[in-house]
Formats: C-alpha cells, sequence, structure tokens
C-alpha cells in the first residue's frame, strides 16, 4: 500500500509521465504477464476437469447399468417324485437333490410360462432356458430347503435373466452382435422381447448388486459386491480402532512431551518416509509378520486391517502434529498459568481443539486405505469369496473376505463382458463411499475449526 | 473420553488377535489364472451343494501358487494349488523340504490355445505353425544355416495365402504358462515344419542351440508381449484392426461376437477337436492336492471329488460348457482322487 502511493507521489513529481490514470509500459507489462499467468491457471484447472469428466463419463457410461438388473417371473412346479421321494419333508433328506435335479424343473417351468403367455416359438426348450440364470437352480433350491412345504405346488418365481439377455436390454448386446455370439441367439432374444412384451420379463433396480456375494464366471449376472462391502468394513473398523488411537499419543507424545533432540529428528524422518513407502512394501511386510509368523489366517480382514493400519498410521500421525500444532502456544500457557499439569492442559485444552484437524486426517487416511489393493494382493484377499463373513462379534474379523478396489480388479480380468459393466458399477460404488468420507471430513472442518 | 474408549477397543481386538487360533473350516485354493474361473465355478456348485463352505479361490499363476502351496503343512497353507503345467521337479524337492510330501496331482482337462484377430479386420482364417515361425522368429536361419535377423514386415511375405496385412502379434507375456505351449507347439513345431532347425543341425549347431535359436521370439514390435491377461489381449486387438492374438478357448468363446477365429492347420479349435487330438495347440490342467490335508481340512476330499465328477467336469457338464476340453480319461483322475494316490 504505502509502496503504491510513493511511487504516486513520485511519478506526479516526475517529468509529466508515471500518471495514475495512464498506465506506462512497465505496468502494462506487469499486468500482461499476470493475466496470463492467470490463463494458464486456468488452462491447467480446464485440463483437470476435462480428464475428470472423461474418467467419469467412461465410467458412469459403462457402469450405471449395473444398477439395474433384467428378471423373469415364472410359474415352477414341484414335483414330490423328484424333490421328496420319502414324503417326509425332512430338509435333510432332501439335500441329496443337487442344484443339478432343480434344472429340469426351470425349464419345465419356464416352458409352461412361455405356453401360458401364448407364445411360439422353435426353439427348444434347452435353448429356451438358456434365457434363465444358472444362479436360479440355487435359488430355487434355497427355497425349496428354507420351506419344504413347498414341495407339490407350482408355485411363482422370480429369478434372474442370463448376462446377455441382461445386456440386450441394457444394450451390450444387439441382434447383429447375437448373429455371431456363440452363447445366444437372434431367436432367444426374440423370445425374451416376447417375454417383455407378455409382462414375464421386466428390468428393476438391481439391490442385490449390493448385498449379493461375488459369482464365478458363468454368472455375471448374479455378482454382487456384497462380501466386498463388509470385508471393506471391517478393514475400516480395525483401521480406526488401531491407527487412531496409536496416531494421535503418537503425534501428542512427540508434539507436546518428547524432548528435541537427534533421536526425535530421527523418527520424525522416518514417519514423513513412510508415509510415501510403496504400499505394496506393506503387504509383504503383513505376509512375513502377520501370516507366516503370527499364524493370522490368510484373505482374513483382521490381516488387511493391520496391514492397512500401518499404512494409514504416518497420514495420521502427520495430519495430527500438524493440527495440535496450529494450537497457539498462548492456550497451553493460560492453562499451565493457572497451574494446570501438562497433561491437563493437553487433554483438557489443546486436544479438543486440535480434534477436527485430527478427524479430518484420519478420515482421509481411511479413504485412502479404502482404495488400496496392492498390500491386499500379498495376503491372500484377491480372491474369489461367496461366503459372507461373519459378524465381528462372533470372529468374523478372520473369515475370509475380499475389499471394494480388489472386486474392481478381480471383476476386470473375467472373459465374459458383462463383467465390465460390474467393474464400473463397482468403481462408482466405490467413488461414493470416497465422496462420502471427504464431504464428512470437510464438514468436520467447516463445522468445528476454530482460527486464530 | 473418546480416547479411552478407542484404546480399550484397540485393546480388545489385540486381545482377540492373540487368542485367535481358530480352525479353518473353508478349502483355500491357489494358483493358475487360467484354471481361476474353473476353480470359482466349481467352488460356487460346492458351496451351493454341500454343507461345507465355498472354498476361497486366489489367482497370481501356476508358479506362486505352486511356490506357496509348497511352504509346508498345516492350516496357514493353502490346501491346493491349481496350474495350468505339470509341477516341474525342482517344485517337488522344494516341497519335500519344506515337508510337504504326499502331494495328488488330478488333470482336469484340457484348455485349448487358439488365434483370433477383429471381426472386421483382414482375413486372418488359417494359419501354420510354419506361418507363425516364419513371422515371429527373431533370427532365421539361411540356406547354408547362418542366422540373419528377420525382416518379414507383412504376412503376405510369409505366406501368399495370408493377408497383405502389417505383422503385429500379440503374444502372452514370459511369466504366462500360456506362452510355454505358444512356443513349444506353435514356434518350435514351426521351426521344424519350415526345414529351418534341419539346416541349423546342419549348419553345426548343437541341438540346445537350435532349439533356443528356434524359439526366441522377435523383439522389434512386430510381437508384443502381453503381461496382463486375456481382456488386455482383447483391448489390443480392438484398437488394431491388422492385430492378432492368443487366446484361450473358453475367453474366445466367451467373446465370439468380437472376435474371428483362425484353423490351426485346418482344424477348427473347439471343445471336440481338441479333445480328439486333431488342433494340435492345447495343454492339460492340474490341480495339487496336500494329502496331508485331507481329513485335517472339512471339505478337502469332498472338494476334489466333486470337482473331477461326471457331473462337473464330465463333457456335458458346466466347466465343458464354459470352455474346458473334458478329459477322456476323467475316470482314471476320479479313481486318483477316491483312493487319494499321491504322485510318484
Amino acid at each position: 500500500m504505502t509502496d503504491a502511493t510513493a511511487e504516486g507521489g513520485a511519478g506526479h513529481g516526475g517529468a509529466g509521465q508515471g500518471s495514475l490514470l495512464a498506465r506506462d509500459t512497465r505496468t502494462a507489462r506487469r499486468n500482461a504477464a499476470e493475466s496470463r499467468f492467470k490463463l494458464y491457471g486456468l488452462i491447467a484447472v480446464c485440463i483437470g476437469i476435462a480428464m475428470l469428466v472423461l474418467l467419469l463419463t467412461s465410467i458412469l457410461m459403462n457402469g450405471l447399468s449395473s444398477f439395474q438388473q433384467t428378471r423373469l417371473q415364472i410359474m415352477v412346479e414341484l414335483p414330490e417324485d423328484k424333490l421328496d421321494k420319502s414324503g417326509v419333508r425332512d430338509p435333510e433328506v432332501m439335500s441329496k437333490v443337487t442344484t443339478f435335479g432343480y434344472a429340469p424343473l426351470l425349464r419345465d417351468g419356464l416352458e409352461a410360462t412361455i405356453a401360458e403367455a401364448g407364445i411360439e416359438t422353435d426353439l427348444s426348450a434347452k435353448d429356451a432356458a438358456d434365457l434363465i440364470s444358472d444362479e436360479s437352480v440355487a435359488q430355487l433350491r434355497n427355497m425349496v430347503l428354507a420351506n419344504p412345504d413347498l414341495v407339490g405346488q407350482t408355485i411363482p418365481v422370480e429369478v434372474l435373466a442370463s448376462g446377455r439377455i441382461d445386456g440386450y436390454y441394457k444394450g451390450r448386446v444387439t441382434m447383429a452382435s447375437a448373429e455371431l455370439d456363440s452363447n445366444i441367439s437372434p431367436e432367444q432374444l426374440v423370445l425374451a422381447d416376447q417375454l417383455k412384451a407378455a409382462g414375464k420379463l421386466s428390468t428393476s433396480f438391481n439391490w442385490s448388486f449390493f448385498t449379493a456375494p461375488d459369482a464365478s464366471d458363468t454368472r455375471p449376472e448374479a455378482a454382487g459386491l456384497g462380501v466386498a462391502i463388509l470385508g471393506s468394513l471391517y478393514m475400516m473398523l480395525i483401521v480406526l480402532c488401531l491407527a487412531l488411537p496409536i496416531g494421535v499419543a503418537a503425534s501428542i507424545y512427540l508434539e507436546e512431551f518428547a524432548p528435541q533432540n537427534r533421536w526425535t529428528d530421527l523418527i520424525e524422518v522416518n514417519i514423513s518416509n513412510l508415509a510415501a513407502v510403496p504400499s505394496i512394501v506393506f503387504g509383504i511386510l503383513g505376509l512375513a509378520i502377520f501370516i507366516n509368523f503370527a499364524g493370522l489366517p490368510q484373505s482374513a480382514p483382521i490381516v488387511g486391517g493391520l496391514v492397512l493400519t500401518l499404512m494409514t498410521l504416518p497420514t495420521i500421525i502427520i495430519a495430527t502434529r500438524a493440527a495440535l500444532k496450529a494450537v497457539p502456544p498462548s492456550i497451553r500457557d493460560a492453562a499451565l498459568g493457572l497451574g494446570a499439569s501438562k497433561m491437563q492442559s493437553v487433554f483438557h485444552h489443546v486436544l479438543p481443539l486440535a480434534m477436527p484437524g485430527i478427524l479430518t486426517g484420519t478420515i482421509i487416511g481411511l479413504a485412502q486405505a479404502l482404495g488400496e489393493t496392492a498390500p491386499l494382493l500379498l495376503i491372500g484377499m484377491v480372491a474369489f469369496v461367496r461366503e459372507y463373513p461373519e459378524s465381528p462379534l462372533d470372529g468374523g474379523l478372520f473369515d475370509p473376505a475380499t475389499a471394494l478396489p480388489v472386486q474392481v480388479y478381480n471383476w476386470t480380468q473375467r472373459s465374459d463382458p458383462a463383467f465390465v459393466e460390474r467393474a464400473s458399477g463397482a468403481i462408482i460404488t466405490l467413488l461414493l463411499f470416497l465422496l462420502v468420507m471427504n464431504l464428512t471430513a470437510i464438514f468436520l472442518r467447516r463445522k468445528f475449526e476454530r482460527r486464530w | 473420553m473418546s480416547i479411552n474408549k478407542a484404546t480399550v477397543s484397540a485393546l480388545a481386538i489385540v486381545a482377540v488377535t492373540a487368542t485367535a487360533a481358530a480352525a479353518r473350516d473353508q478349502v483355500q485354493v491357489a494358483g493358475s489364472s487360467t484354471v481361476l474361473p474353473y476353480a470359482s465355478i466349481v467352488a460356487e456348485a460346492f458351496g451351493e451343494n454341500f454343507d461345507f463352505p465355498t472354498p476361497v479361490v486366489e489367482s497370481g499363476g501356476s508358479s506362486a501358487g505352486l511356490k506357496r502351496f509348497c511352504e509346508g503343512v498345516g492350516e496357514n497353507t493353502i490346501d491346493i494349488a491349481n496350474a495350468s503345467r505339470a509341477i516341474r521337479d525342482s517344485e517337488v524337492e522344494a516341497c519335500a523340504a519344506a515337508g510337504v510330501t504326499d502331494i495328488i496331482e488330478v488333470r482336469i482337462g484340457y484348455d485349448g490355445i487358439v488365434f483370433a484377430s477383429q471381426q472386421d479386420g483382414p482375413a486372418f482364417t488359417e494359419f501354420t505353425p510354419s506361418h507363425w515361425y516364419m513371422a515371429l522368429a527373431a533370427q532365421i536361419p539361411g540356406e547354408d544355416g547362418t542366422l540373419a535377423d528377420n525382416r518379414v514386415a507383412n504376412w503376405s511375405e510369409v505366406d501368399e495365402s495370408l493377408p497383405d496385412a502389417e505383422i503385429l502379434a500379440f503374444i502372452p507375456g514370459t511369466k504366462h504358462g500360456t506362452r510355454e505351449v505358444f512356443e513349444e507347439k506353435v514356434i518350435l513345431q514351426g521351426c521344424e515344419d519350415t526345414g529351418a532347425m534341419e539346416r541349423m543341425m546342419s549348419g553345426g549347431m548343437d541341438e540346445d542351440a537350435v532349439e533356443e535359436a528356434c524359439m526366441s521370439i522377435r523383439a522389434d514390435g512386430a510381437s508384443v508381449d502381453i503381461d496382463g491377461d486375456y481382456t488386455e489381449t482383447l483391448a489390443r486387438i480392438e484398437s488394431n484392426a491388422n492385430g492378432v492374438g492368443v487366446f484361450g478357448l473358453a475367453f474366445y468363446e466367451n467373446n465370439t461376437d468380437k472376435l474371428k477365429v483362425a484353423t490351426m492347420e485346418g482344424v477348427t479349435p473347439s471343445t471336440e477337436t481338441i479333445s480328439s487330438g486333431e488342433y494340435p495347440v492345447s495343454r492339460p490342467l492340474y490341480f495339487y492336492i496336500k494329502k496331508a490335508h485331507i481329513g485335517a481340512i472339512p471339505g478337502l476330499k469332498e472338494f476334489a471329488e466333486f470337482f473331477v465328477s461326471d457331473d462337473i467336469a464330465g463333457p456335458d457338464g458346466p466347466l465343458s460348457e464354459y470352455g474346458l476340453v473334458a478329459d477322456p480319461e476323467l475316470a482314471e483322475t476320479q479313481a486318483t482322487v477316491s483312493e487319494e494316490t499321491p504322485m510318484q
């Protein structure tokens, strides 16, 4: 401010040049440089946004359809002589009939449904049955075993349509591609259209995408994120319960109590260093220590959680120390001056004020851990897991599970093109989780942060 | 205070961790990514039909799987290793050194390797091993057996029956088991068929050197190693009209709307032609069971028996439907599993 007035004053004293109203060449150059810089900045931001938009559109274009699912409504007869010869309706005995025994029932059921709807088709019963997902046999068997009294009745069942039929209603499969496809024929698509017209086939929201477990390569339509979401949740729980207290305790000690000497410097350098170590290194460490030495089970969220805790700790420590540093020394001095002990001043005054910063750091650390795949590769979590883990109280942390990013990786490797859609759907789900976490972090900072 | 609560819960977790020695109740499988889809199909059906939990199947490659298999016996080691090749002697020794002695070898069937290109691309419909050798060998011997760099740039230069298109092949990287089969059954065969092998021999090279010279692939960009999986090869084929890729039969059968398959020596690849032996490029797929774990891990033997049962691995089973070539000697394999006969 003072510079400007001084310059202005000097200009007036000069030989008619440097008027505040008429810009001289130097000011013009400076202003031009400034607007150029602003332009560069704007271009940089635009490139960033363009990339993001490109990424998001490609993911959304591929993945949004995974939240919709095509299903068939058919009537299935459950004959006693096939399912329960003994007639005692004992699930134990009835479980002798495997899913292979249920396949003909579904085939007949679909045939009857087609006939009932008055649809004429040249397809054999076997080809028509290709419209139904392989998952349905297990679905039907579980239904019957859960309620043995159904045997002998004809019941309505809603079954998944097979991946190719589902793809047809999502634009992935067309009549032209079906012509070349060995897994589906145009006649089958025509039949699907006829069933749709008769109200036996419909597309609706796909809740099971979030609750169902993974499915094998032959049933992309049944694959869901249930186990992966649970696994990720368990791991985040472990990371939160371990990394937050350890990280905060370490930072409080280092920031408030530790003497400043060569040792604390060394520790500080190491923490910053660890924050930048590639995550796969933590996976190798986890395999060596937690599985091979401590004997913890493979593929279990407990090991994944411990490994991710190690990975997240430096991030939390660095964020916590920054938050503690930001609390003005006057607060500490005032507390100490009123006779509080060092510990009382920290826990009663400094820590509550630093809390928003600590929580923000923790959430960002958790978000980073949530998206991590590499360390899980080595501890057996990149796997095909279909059983839900038990609740954490029943030792569920030791049951096999996968994680969200792992599921994305797994699905991109599958040969059926329907898994491309599933993988993109999983990415969208993962992004939503991350968005919620980061929004929470911003909210906490805005709401509770105090500035001095 | 929240800090106290957090500390208590952390301590609780650590305590639980310390007391955790819970017995594993599900089968653990790891290994070849080629066998993975088959193993997961079987695991899924097994979980549906038996009271045992669904086995956990990991991929990671045959060698990595066998390495973990040979780490030792116990609940923290895997029960089954999938492999797209037979176990090597060195691996059997490593296993024995770690206490894994009785290994049951189970051959589940055969996997065909096919050559395919874009639907709308040039007409790559007929290949022979000689074509591939002439197109991809790093060095080709002249009349007198001296090696000269392979400078062929166009398929039509290799053979007039092939389309006039630049040579661009996407072949599996060296870490894949498929690469070994490709080299041995296609390139080496081609080397022999074209007479190149004979010329090198008469040029004074010894047998090992000849084999090595035959199987070295050019590195000037005409051949691209794909270290990822077939989805990557497919993506490369889709963006390169002239590209020809190496795929597994099962992968091709799931993507017939995008890929056009070529015959090998006039034979179209299919589960039938591979099982009859007419189509030359195929390999057996295996899994290996730790005999010591049978009885200790619930469901292990049942899973293995279910895997090779006629309902699953037979010619009409779900594995065959997915692209596995059923083993004509399946009955013997079933006997091996039920009698738990270890390999010699």
